[in-house]
């Protein structure tokens, strides 16, 4: 039981996994990337721009890990900075001006822990994200491709729907990370991934996400194409909807309600 | 724990004799006459701020006999049955006396009128679970209901660990409901206090209208020694204070902590009591 959500993590962080251009690549057709916050820089950890689901315009953020030890490098290890969600946060206001739907792809361990992170606000710009994209009028669908890692993953997932890979996992802290600090003993990350609720089972059975995504023939014309049609539906159905936002807000409105207890002990 | 630990929720302080307790000042190294520290909001006379309970700021900073508490029956339950959380829960109950890591309520700032929340140091260094997640929100949508602005003082470590995922989710949520309450035209004041970081820090901290902090509060996202890991640099001297994040464009103004209900009643007044136009 405690080894099968730290075997997740390990799959999740695994360097053969599709990154999120592999995503976009094979999902959409016609993909036009776009670059920059236009406030400080441009961050190749997060991959941003326009293409056709199927026909229908829409716009297309991913975290990029990156598969070589080169390509790593240069996207950070997939730990974006705050340019990263400026960025982000920028294509959406493009996307709901134009009446784009918004499809995210996140695989990170997390919002990057730098200098010149806390410098450029990370927390500031996370909370932006949080912020802005519980009133975007646009459908907005997440998938948590590899790794979730806690408030850098969040920042793009106020979605209507947020799906995960079978083997992705999403989390509020590492398990290395919450075992050190809560046991002084990295060596318990076993037994902090099976405490956590990481796995993509356990984020259903809380109301965190709405669908787990099969690994069925990952990475084959068969798995996109899968997903594609999945994406197609559903951005489909959402736009339909006329009271998208207050469906978003109620969405996480009654995450971890149910976990409060209300009456005096 | 000592007794400043302890205190909150007794009243002005006591004359006392020669032999007073003292509690040693981090940045000035004196030895502070307890006494003199209540009488001046723990606010060493070199200026360094002590932390200080969420019942003794509410008492600092609302009229007298004005806070009206919310939602003080909310808690965690352990929802992830975390191993050791329930234990480390009542342990923080008894010796905090809170029963979560914010206190919510409403308050007249100065006569003005507002929504206020505290959070607690004491109780697991204010980090933020579903309770927590719940009050925050319940307390911004108590607001939009009655046309209040709100008025919060943070302290985090961020996220609690014990809840997992739904600790994360309430960082969506609390952000949702500013949002909403920003939407309906309505005042919200954060006052950052030492320290506020993480999960709070990437949302309500930093979502509110006016930014506040209090002087070499630590304001930051990652903590320092994980960034220290991560870049393998030494960290600038002042990085993720008060002063630093002022300094980077992130907070409006360092209010110490003796000015700072005349500061925000100001401030409420200014917006008519809150609710813009």
């Amino acid at each position: 039981m405690s080894e099968e959500a730290y075997k997740r993590v390990r799959t999740a962080r695994n360097n053969d996994r599709p990154t999120g251009q592999d995503y976009i690549r094979n999902i959409f057709k016609g993909f036009i990337e776009f670059h920059g916050d236009r406030r400080y820089a441009d961050d190749p950890a997060v991959i941003g721009g326009i293409a056709r689901l199927d026909g229908t315009p829409v716009t297309v953020i991913a975290i990029e890990k990156g598969h070589t030890a080169k390509e790593r490098t240069f996207r950070n290890f997939g730990a974006p900075n705050p340019e990263g969600y400026r960025k982000a946060l920028r294509l959406m206001e493009q996307a709901e001006k134009f009446g784009r739907p918004v499809i995210c792809f996140i695989d990170t361990s997390g919002a990057f822990c730098g200098i010149g992170a806390e410098e450029r606000g990370q927390g500031q710009a996370i909370a932006e994200n949080l912020m802005r994209m519980s009133t975007l009028c646009v459908p907005v669908i997440s998938i948590l491709i590899g790794e979730g890692g806690s408030g850098g993953a969040l920042a793009l997932a106020v979605a209507d729907r947020v799906w995960m890979l079978r083997n992705a996992v999403y989390s509020v802290i590492s398990p290395e990370g919450c075992a050190s600090i809560l046991w002084k003993d990295p060596e318990k990350a076993e037994t902090a991934a099976a405490s956590l609720k990481l796995t993509a089972e356990d984020a259903l059975s809380l109301g965190v996400i709405e669908r787990i995504l099969s690994e069925k023939e990952i990475g084959t014309n068969a798995f996109y194409d899968r997903i594609r049609g999945l994406l197609k539906e559903e951005t489909d159905a959402l736009a339909q909807d006329a009271d998208l936002v207050g469906k978003r807000y109620e969405r996480f409105r009654k995450i971890g309600a149910g976990a409060v207890m209300k009456e005096t002990i | 724990m000592n007794q400043l630990e302890e205190g909150g929720r007794s009243s002005a302080p006591v004359q006392r004799d020669a032999g007073e307790p003292e509690k040693k000042c981090p940045n000035c190294r004196k030895e502070i006459p307890l006494s003199r520290l209540w009488a001046n909001d723990l606010v060493c006379p070199c200026g360094y701020h002590f932390r200080m309970k969420a019942r003794q700021r509410i008492q600092m900073i609302a009229d007298r006999g004005s806070f009206r508490e919310l939602f003080s029956s909310m808690a965690s339950d352990n929802p992830l049955n975390f191993p050791g959380y329930r234990e480390k829960i009542e342990t923080v109950r008894a010796a905090s006396g809170e029963r979560e890591a914010v206190v919510c309520g409403t308050a007249a700032i100065g006569k003005q009128k507002c929504c206020l929340f505290v959070m607690e140091s004491y109780f697991m260094m204010g980090s933020m679970g579903s309770a927590v997640g719940e009050k925050i929100t319940s307390l911004f949508e108590y607001a939009v209901q009655f046309r209040l602005p709100v008025v919060g003082f943070t302290v985090s470590g961020g996220a609690r660990m014990q809840e997992g995922l739904l600790s994360l989710m309430q960082m969506a949520k609390t952000s949702a409901a500013v949002k909403r309450h920003s939407d309906a035209g309505l005042l919200y004041v954060a006052v950052l206090t030492d320290p506020t970081t993480g999960g709070v820090t990437a949302s309500f901290a930093m979502e509110a209208d006016i930014i506040l902090a209090e002087p070499g509060a630590t304001v930051g996202f990652a903590g320092a020694r994980v960034i220290e890991q991560t870049t393998k640099k030494a960290l600038p001297e002042g990085f993720q204070t008060a002063e630093f994040v002022l300094e980077h464009g992130f907070v409006d103004s360092i209010v110490p902590r003796p000015g700072q209900k005349k500061y925000l009643a100001e401030i409420l007044k200014l917006h008519n009591g809150g609710t813009a136009g």
